[in-house]
């Protein structure tokens, strides 16, 4: 109910800005819900970017459950796309499609290692991970635009991205069951690691330590727990699944690899898993619906061309405001009005 | 004067320049962490008055309404910040993390509907902008061997926020040092109890905090849009906020510490553009883009070697409860 009733607050506050634009609002919205679920190729791009989502939105929660904020799916993401991408390019033309799971791997691979390295400086030297994470970000950017543009460039070519990979090591497509669209095979592996990443934290014994290394560290320790080890495995696997979103983009959509391709879905998955509550179940519905945003805006900014896709991430913005940093606002006053003891 | 003697002038000269905008953002960061507020969110306060000071210079052709809109928007977003922050106790980085998209998404989409330009505000003139000062005594002095030229290059030609932002340094030791206001700032990051037992409001207090952080990272967005350049374009802070609260932790919080770690920054970044294609002893052309990684590598480092055991605000990030 409280979610609801601040996703609508910060709804009606993108309503504004739209209005400020000088468009209609409600014309807006409506172009809004078309382009996302309007007909089977738009709810297929839905779930190719909810897709994206559902990982980093996991990313982040993973280590959240270890009381670690991750912002660096992005980077993670960009380093499972290169260990990705070397696998497609130099197994693909011996191995056919069998290199596919291989460079599925290396992409949960990249991205582990590249979280691996701010987890254990936080565990050996206490380094902040918020800010390790960041300057990996940056990291990650200025070695992979290095790579890019001087070492896997195609010859010959001025745009900066590889050769193409070869057509047998693409995800197989899920697009023609709903229309022409980049939805594949990914999807439903991500839902499927959303489901392990619950049974993980939920019944594992690991995933147990994990929890009680974020709930209380004290506690944990004198339990006999090594919070270390838990907060390291707790990022490295969110690292993994940063990582895959490489699978999504480059073997599922794009077939090569390009510059800036994780494209802020590692920030957003901050987002999503704050609205999604950290529970990999509600990360699903609020990635669902950062997929349905993302596609929408692109078909508004077609329709209204005075309102551009920047419009999306405004209302990203005030998603967040809202359901993370406002979400008490409403609350009191709706137990109030509900006529019980505003404890929650 | 010889070639490489002017080459190290102009490194100097272009690292002043770099280091402003964070230096101004650090310190802004700094009143809020010391009041016990995390601040992710100083690139959006930065962007958001980048945004605002070059629309306002635009619309009015005039530099000081520009820098006036830019405070005043930064301001607002520290406001909110606190809003959210104290007066509803919400997540400290979520907060700031809200700001950052939220302004990302406003300022091109603000941009576009008020000056039909993708996501950027037209040039501005130089009358709208903020252009360099020359010190006197700059050109009668350059013929004097050493001490001429470094006093024309390097002291002298900058922008007043440059200027400004080393005075910032000094006035912010002053304030957090010597000022009832900074010994209770110092106390409500460590101990917000003490302060609300000694009959002083946390809350209050920490909107203060928040609001000489909004000034500040105003004067940062501000010298980035209308006086280093002429007009707003889309993420054009390009990461300078997170920087700036990297250099704040590892200043310590403190403000000289801090203003030094912006300077290295600013050495690391303005090497990195002179390096472009020179070859170096031992190791010989080093790529442009590696370069640009060094501030970042070099910050890790750090933070792994020295900062590792430095003491944040004690009660930073924990939203204060009243009674408890």
């Amino acid at each position: 109910m409280v979610p609801a009733i601040n996703l609508t607050a910060a709804l009606v506050l993108s309503g504004l800005v739209v209005l400020a634009t000088g468009a209609d609002p409600l014309a807006a919205m409506s172009a809004l819900a078309t382009g996302a679920a309007g007909d089977g190729a738009s709810l297929g791009y839905t779930l190719y970017y909810a897709t994206n989502f559902i990982l980093t939105g996991l990313a982040v929660a993973l280590p959240f459950h270890a009381g670690i904020f991750n912002i660096g799916g992005e980077g993670q993401a960009y380093i499972g796309g290169l260990l990705s991408a070397l696998v497609c390019l130099a197994l693909g033309p011996s191995l056919g499609s069998a290199a596919i799971p291989l460079a599925v791997l290396a992409a949960a691979a990249g991205g582990a290692l590249w979280a691996l390295v701010p987890a254990w400086l936080f565990v050996a030297r206490g380094s902040h991970v918020v800010i390790t994470t960041i300057m990996f970000n940056f990291i990650a950017s200025a070695v992979m635009t290095f790579l890019i543009v001087n070492v896997l460039i195609a010859p010959g070519q001025s745009a900066p991205e590889s050769v193409p990979f070869p057509a047998a090591v693409s995800m197989p497509s899920l697009g023609p069951m709903l229309g022409p669209s980049p939805l594949n095979l990914t999807f439903p592996l991500a839902l499927m690691l959303a489901g392990a990443a619950w049974i993980f934290l939920r019944f594992s014994r690991a995933g147990f330590e994990v929890r009680a290394a974020g709930a209380n560290p004290h506690a944990a320790r004198a339990a006999g727990i090594s919070v270390g080890a838990a907060v390291a495995l707790s990022l490295t696997l969110g690292g993994a699944l940063a990582g895959l979103v490489a699978v999504n983009e480059l073997m599922g959509a794009q077939h090569r690899l390009l510059l800036d391709f994780p494209a802020g879905y590692g920030f957003m998955g901050i987002a999503v898993a704050l609205m999604g509550r950290n529970h990999p179940f509600g990360i699903c519905l609020a990635a669902l619906f950062f997929g349905a945003l993302y596609q929408g805006g692109t078909e508004l900014s077609f329709e209204l061309p005075q309102v551009t896709r920047d419009i999306v991430v405004v209302m990203e913005g005030l998603a967040v405001l809202f359901c993370g940093a406002l979400e008490n606002l409403f609350r009191a006053r709706i137990s109030r009005w509900l006529g019980h003891e505003a404890s929650a | 004067m010889s070639d490489a003697g002017a080459e190290l002038l102009s490194v100097l000269a272009a690292m002043l320049r770099l280091a402003t905008p964070l230096v101004l953002a650090a310190l802004g960061g700094l009143f809020c962490e010391r009041s016990g507020i995390i601040d992710i969110g100083l690139e959006g306060k930065m962007l958001g008055s980048a945004f605002a000071a070059a629309a306002a210079a635009a619309l009015t052709g005039s530099a000081w309404v520009g820098l006036v809109g830019g405070i005043g928007v930064a301001t607002l977003l520290a406001l909110l910040h606190a809003f959210a922050a104290v007066t509803q106790r919400g997540d400290q980085v979520i907060t700031g993390m809200a700001l950052n998209i939220l302004v990302a998404g406003l300022a091109p989409v603000l941009a576009t509907s008020w000056f039909h330009l993708d996501g950027m505000t037209p040039a501005l003139p130089p009358t709208a902008r903020f252009e360099a000062l020359t010190l006197p005594g700059a050109a009668a002095f350059s013929g004097v061997p050493l001490l001429g030229p470094a006093y024309l290059r390097v002291i002298s030609g900058h922008n007043g926020f440059v200027y400004g932002a080393i005075l910032a340094v000094a006035l912010v030791a002053l304030v957090l040092h010597r000022t009832r206001f900074g010994l209770r700032l110092r106390a409500v990051g460590d101990h917000p109890q003490a302060i609300e037992t000694a009959g002083i409001s946390v809350a209050w207090l920490r909107y203060r905090a928040l609001l000489m952080t909004g000034v500040l990272c105003g004067l940062a967005g501000a010298y980035l849009s209308i006086a280093a350049g002429a007009g707003f374009t889309r993420s054009m802070t390009a990461g300078r906020g997170y920087l700036a609260l990297a250099a704040l932790i590892f200043g310590r919080w403190r403000p000289l510490p801090t203003a030094l770690a912006c300077l290295l920054f600013a050495v690391a970044d303005a090497a990195q553009t002179r390096l472009q294609g020179v070859a170096l002893p031992l190791v010989g052309v080093v790529p442009v883009e590696l370069v640009s990684a060094i501030p970042y590598a070099l910050t890790v480092l750090l933070l792994a070697g020295f900062v590792g055991s430095s003491r944040a605000p004690r009660a930073l990030g924990i939203p204060y409860a009243r009674g408890r």
